[in-house]
């Protein structure tokens, strides 16, 4: 059983070189920032070192941050510039019993984060999903693509903020 | 406008008109497809159990659009099935029936506003005869809606499709 700052010890002295940060202000749980394209690495390390067995990603789940400027269009709707999309990783440890969350964020117009395919199975249709609805691209995922929209969507990411239904999608009005 | 009213009864002869006995042919074995969408297609279950018993009003769940006379659409039609429900519908030969089963399939249900993966009512792609409320409808008012439609079927012509 380890505690979030005692992961966070190993993770940052593994990892001398990178800009590994907790925040311990979230009321829930506290949240390990990690850079997008070590993220991988970091993941073997996780699931490997023998005090820390982090075996099992109980959930991978893609935010828009919405943290950039905000836009106003001509229609009234806005849209949003710059910017984060991050990525949250919900890790535990079947056999030690501990948990940990960790984050990426990645830019908005480019938004691109190693793939943890490789590290756990289950993070293959995780990140199709974060790709499908928020359009964060995984590098070097086996079959990166539309999970739940249609495959031909090309209508944009809904659960973007800033995203617009389109009039129409093969011939079906779709708004109400 | 029974189609016994006028039987008689000492040797076996009924007489009728052939639209009428058309008509009450079609109501009486409406096959269904076997097809559920979402938490509609439970309920649909539901009737088609023993307690409720959808056999008794002559609806079998058919595993092929090609021998099925009607299609329940029971539950959330999304984009991506919609364009299949259209598919498998134009699969079904004539004379075909549609009942729509719950607030998604009639207008979107609880998706109307922000649902950006759900069609706003099966109508948009198919011609609906009846449209069933609820979220879900109890099985009783599917029952009720497909004697609304059998209903529908006893007035048609031959001439003229009017369901």
């Amino acid at each position: 059983m380890k505690k979030a700052d005692e992961i966070l010890e190993l993770l940052k002295s593994n990892f001398p070189d990178l800009p590994i940060e907790m925040d311990s202000e979230t009321p829930t749980e506290p949240i390990i920032s990690v850079p997008p394209k070590e993220i991988d690495k970091i993941g073997v390390f996780l699931r490997d070192n023998e005090e820390l067995l982090f075996d099992s990603l109980m959930c991978l789940s893609g935010v828009d941050d919405a943290n950039g400027e905000k836009i106003k269009e001509a229609d009234e709707s806005e849209s949003i510039k710059g910017g984060t999309l991050s990525v949250y990783y919900h890790l535990h440890s079947t056999s030690l019993k501990h948990k940990i969350t960790l984050k990426v964020s990645t830019e908005r117009e480019s938004p691109e984060v190693e793939s943890v395919e490789g590290v756990w199975k289950t993070a293959d249709w995780h990140e199709r999903e974060a790709y499908d609805m928020f359009g964060i691209i995984f590098l070097n995922h086996p079959n990166l693509q539309r999970i739940l929209m249609p495959y031909d969507w090309d209508a944009g990411y809904p659960l973007r903020k800033d995203y617009k239904n389109p009039e129409f999608y093969k011939g079906m009005k779709v708004p109400y | 406008m029974g189609l016994l009213d006028q039987e008689f009864s000492d040797s076996n002869i009924v007489i009728t008109k052939a639209e009428d006995l058309l008509n009450w042919a079609r109501l009486s074995s409406l096959w269904q497809l076997g097809f559920g969408l979402a938490c509609c297609a439970i309920e649909m279950m539901a009737t088609s159990a023993s307690h409720y018993d959808f056999d008794r009003f002559g609806v079998i769940p058919r595993p092929s659009p090609r021998q099925s006379d009607i299609i329940i659409i029971s539950g959330t039609v999304t984009l991506k099935m919609a364009l299949r429900i259209k598919r498998l519908y134009e699969q079904m030969p004539d004379p075909k029936y549609i009942i729509s089963m719950g607030s998604c399939s009639n207008c979107g249900g609880p998706y109307w506003e922000h649902g950006y993966h759900v069609l706003k009512g099966v109508d948009r792609v198919i011609p609906v005869d009846v449209y069933v409320p609820g979220c879900p409808p109890r099985p009783e008012a599917l029952l009720e809606g497909l004697l609304k439609l059998q209903e529908k079927i006893r007035t048609e012509s031959l001439s003229k499709k009017s369901a």
